[in-house]
């Protein structure tokens, strides 16, 4: 079928400044993918599924530009032993990023996956995110795939003794970036993939993640602070038998954020959680937008997304869990709330569910609301002072989310982040 | 210590007078009881005496050791002193009880210019505290209040009193919802606390609480107002024969 007008020309505007990377072995993935943008059209205002998010700054083919914050904070998971992958503007920085080696796991640049005869990431390559379209268009990933500039593959065959940090550096005020990376999780292998930073003016990034059965992948994330940025990430993940996805997001600041998680669970008793919390101000806009599809027996699958908004910011919650016929015992749960701040923030949230099997347990529940007064007497009256008080229970509020961390560390450095914020705004 | 004149209090966007000119002094050392029917006043005097939103002194004062009161936000009526045990205290999810009671302890120390206890220090005191009240180390770990029978929230707020020291204490219907043993306990830590330079107001519709938390005055209050007082036996009165016979004769 025909595009509508408007949307062809928008989506071959921003084709026309694109160009594709002398692509080898990735060529098919990315014409492929170039195909489907042009049969999908990017997204626009009048799509259901950009309801409560204008996509037009993130289709526009220039990059608004924006500001880059100079921080006074030590970088994010400072204090932990990891390997640095680090990207500045959307390009490999082999300088500043440690040596790649590291027993248990191979990581290797995008661009060398042909030269290398890496055949799991070629073919993964586009995979995930091509499977990705039904029953709703995520045209932006496939732009990705087209046209990625750079990114890694990584393999963990292994148990590494470390966490593999993909860090982020906005440094140009009229950066455009498109990362794409490939992640395969080997039969019982266990990882933690660490992303942080704001990476650039308009971010685009698709993570493909396909964990092999009884595989582990613990993925912690924190967007950071430069508030004029935007970014869109698609999150593709493929669970085999007893594998196990866990995914907590931290979002501070940023005047648009689309994230998206797709994730498929394909083997029985395999588990996947995602959580986020974030919290903005202003002309903050943030926006989860998750999916979960279970086809296999007795799978677990948790969703927990927490915002605080204020002065105006606006969230956004899209989240759905579709379970296909024979998915029986299915555990499917998912929460979406908003701690409002003030009266002119907003939460938009659609939680949806869609079973087609008769055995299942599911749950969903969305909740926006004010600190509660009764329990912000109650600290007063015992001599806590009314921001603290405030800022007790607003972390408080975000704790269920954050619990979702199973490493106390990492959790303990995203909870510093957020009393950070709040220091600063009270 | 605790002087209250002629307090007049209408809630917030009604007209309608809840206190009707209370007048009560608790003097340093005293435990004084206030007792009454449903809906004489008593839980809103404690609410206005702590700085509870939504209520509005339309006449009279109230001061704490010379200090007005009504002028103050409610966590300085803490740092001044002052404390209500919660008839209903609150859970608050996410909140650690340790944490709660550790920022509490030191807020209050921050804002009369003391130093702040130290982790260690602070341990040291719950520790010996909660084991005078029979809780375990596990109700501390939870947050605050929250999967807490109504006895351990009682406790609870009893540790909080144990461990803050305030001038002036006010307890509304604290034995609600208790059995006699948990009684027998919250009673024990408050008598432990019982000292010259601290008074105390405990408010009750019972006179059992009484039996275990020795009075010094009794106050009948009813629609709005102290209507009697006198020493112990005054609750032993209220026991046998009701608040009607009084009413009665009051009226």
């Amino acid at each position: 079928m025909a595009l509508p007008e408007l949307k062809q020309t928008a989506t071959e505007a921003r084709l026309s400044v694109m160009e594709m990377p002398t692509a080898g072995c990735t060529k098919s993935a990315r014409e492929a993918a170039l195909a489907r943008v042009r049969e999908m059209g990017l997204p626009s205002r009048r799509d259901e599924y950009w309801k409560y998010t204008r996509p037009d700054t993130l289709v526009e083919p220039q990059a608004i530009r924006a500001a880059v914050f100079e921080h006074d904070e030590k970088p994010m998971f400072d204090g932990q032993d990891r390997l640095r992958i680090v990207f500045v503007d959307g390009v490999f920085d082999a300088e500043a990023s440690d040596d790649l080696s590291l027993e248990g796991v191979k990581i290797d640049r995008l661009e060398d996956i042909c030269c290398k005869d890496i055949h799991w990431a070629k073919d993964l390559y586009g995979e995930l995110e091509a499977r990705g379209h039904t029953p709703v268009h995520r045209p932006l990933a496939a732009l990705n795939t087209a046209f990625a500039a750079d990114g890694v593959a990584i393999q963990v065959t292994g148990k590494p003794s470390k966490p593999i940090n993909l860090v982020y550096i906005h440094n140009s005020e009229n950066s455009d970036a498109i990362l794409h990376h490939v992640v395969r999780v080997e039969e019982g292998a266990e990882v933690t993939l660490l992303e942080n930073g704001p990476a650039a003016s308009r971010f685009n990034k698709c993570m493909e993640i396909d964990i092999a059965d009884g595989g582990t992948l613990h993925h912690v994330r924190a967007q950071g602070r430069d508030h004029e940025r935007r970014a869109a990430t698609h999150m593709f993940t493929r669970l085999g038998e007893r594998s196990v996805y866990k995914s907590f997001t931290l979002t501070v600041n940023g005047v648009l954020t689309r994230n998206e998680q797709v994730i498929e669970l394909t083997g029985d008793d395999a588990v996947a959680h995602v959580a986020g919390a974030c919290v903005g101000d202003g002309d903050f806009h943030h926006d989860d937008t998750v999916f979960v599809t279970h086809d296999a027996v007795n799978c677990e699958s948790r969703q927990v997304f927490k915002n605080v908004l204020r002065n105006g910011a606006t969230g956004v919650f899209q989240g759905k869990i579709l379970v296909k016929e024979g998915a029986q015992k299915t555990d499917g749960y998912q929460i979406s709330q908003s701690l409002l701040l003030d009266e002119d923030s907003q939460f938009l949230a659609k939680p949806e569910l869609e079973i087609y099997a008769d055995d299942v347990a599911c749950s969903h529940g969305s909740t926006s609301g004010a600190i509660d007064e009764t329990a912000l007497f109650y600290l007063r009256s015992r001599g806590v002072s009314e921001k603290d008080a405030t800022n007790m229970l607003t972390l408080a509020f975000l704790a269920e989310a954050v619990d979702e961390i199973e490493d106390e560390a990492l959790a303990e450095d995203i909870v510093e982040r957020l009393e950070g914020w709040l220091t600063r705004r009270s | 210590m605790l002087e209250i004149k002629n307090l007049h209090v209408k809630l917030e966007e009604e007209e309608k007078e809840i206190l009707k000119g209370v007048d009560l002094t608790v003097e340093a050392g005293k435990v004084h009881a206030i007792m009454g029917p449903n809906g004489s006043g008593k839980s809103t005097l404690s609410y206005v005496l702590s700085g509870r939103d939504g209520y509005e002194v339309s006449e009279g004062s109230a001061s704490l050791s010379g200090e007005d009161l009504l002028e103050l936000e409610p966590e300085e009526r803490a740092s001044a002193g002052l404390f209500l045990a919660f008839q209903y205290p609150v859970e608050i999810p996410g909140v650690g009880n340790m944490t709660f009671l550790r920022t509490a302890v030191n807020a209050q120390r921050k804002a009369r210019g003391e130093d702040e206890l130290s982790a260690a220090d602070f341990l040291k005191l719950v520790r010996a505290k909660a084991k005078e009240l029979k809780i375990d180390a596990d109700m501390l770990k939870r947050p605050v209040n929250v999967g807490f029978s109504g006895g351990e929230k009682k406790r609870n707020e009893i540790l909080q009193m144990a461990i803050l020291e305030p001038r002036m204490c006010i307890l509304d219907e604290t034995d609600s919802g208790l059995d006699v043993d948990a009684m027998k306990l919250v009673a024990g830590g408050v008598n432990a606390l019982r000292d010259e330079g601290r008074g105390f107001l405990v408010i009750t519709h019972y006179q059992r609480l009484l039996d275990h938390i020795k009075p010094d005055v009794v106050h009948i209050m009813a629609d709005g107002r102290i209507v009697k007082t006198g020493g112990a036996d005054l609750a032993l009165e209220v026991e046998n024969n009701g608040y009607a016979d009084i009413l009665a004769e009051v009226n």
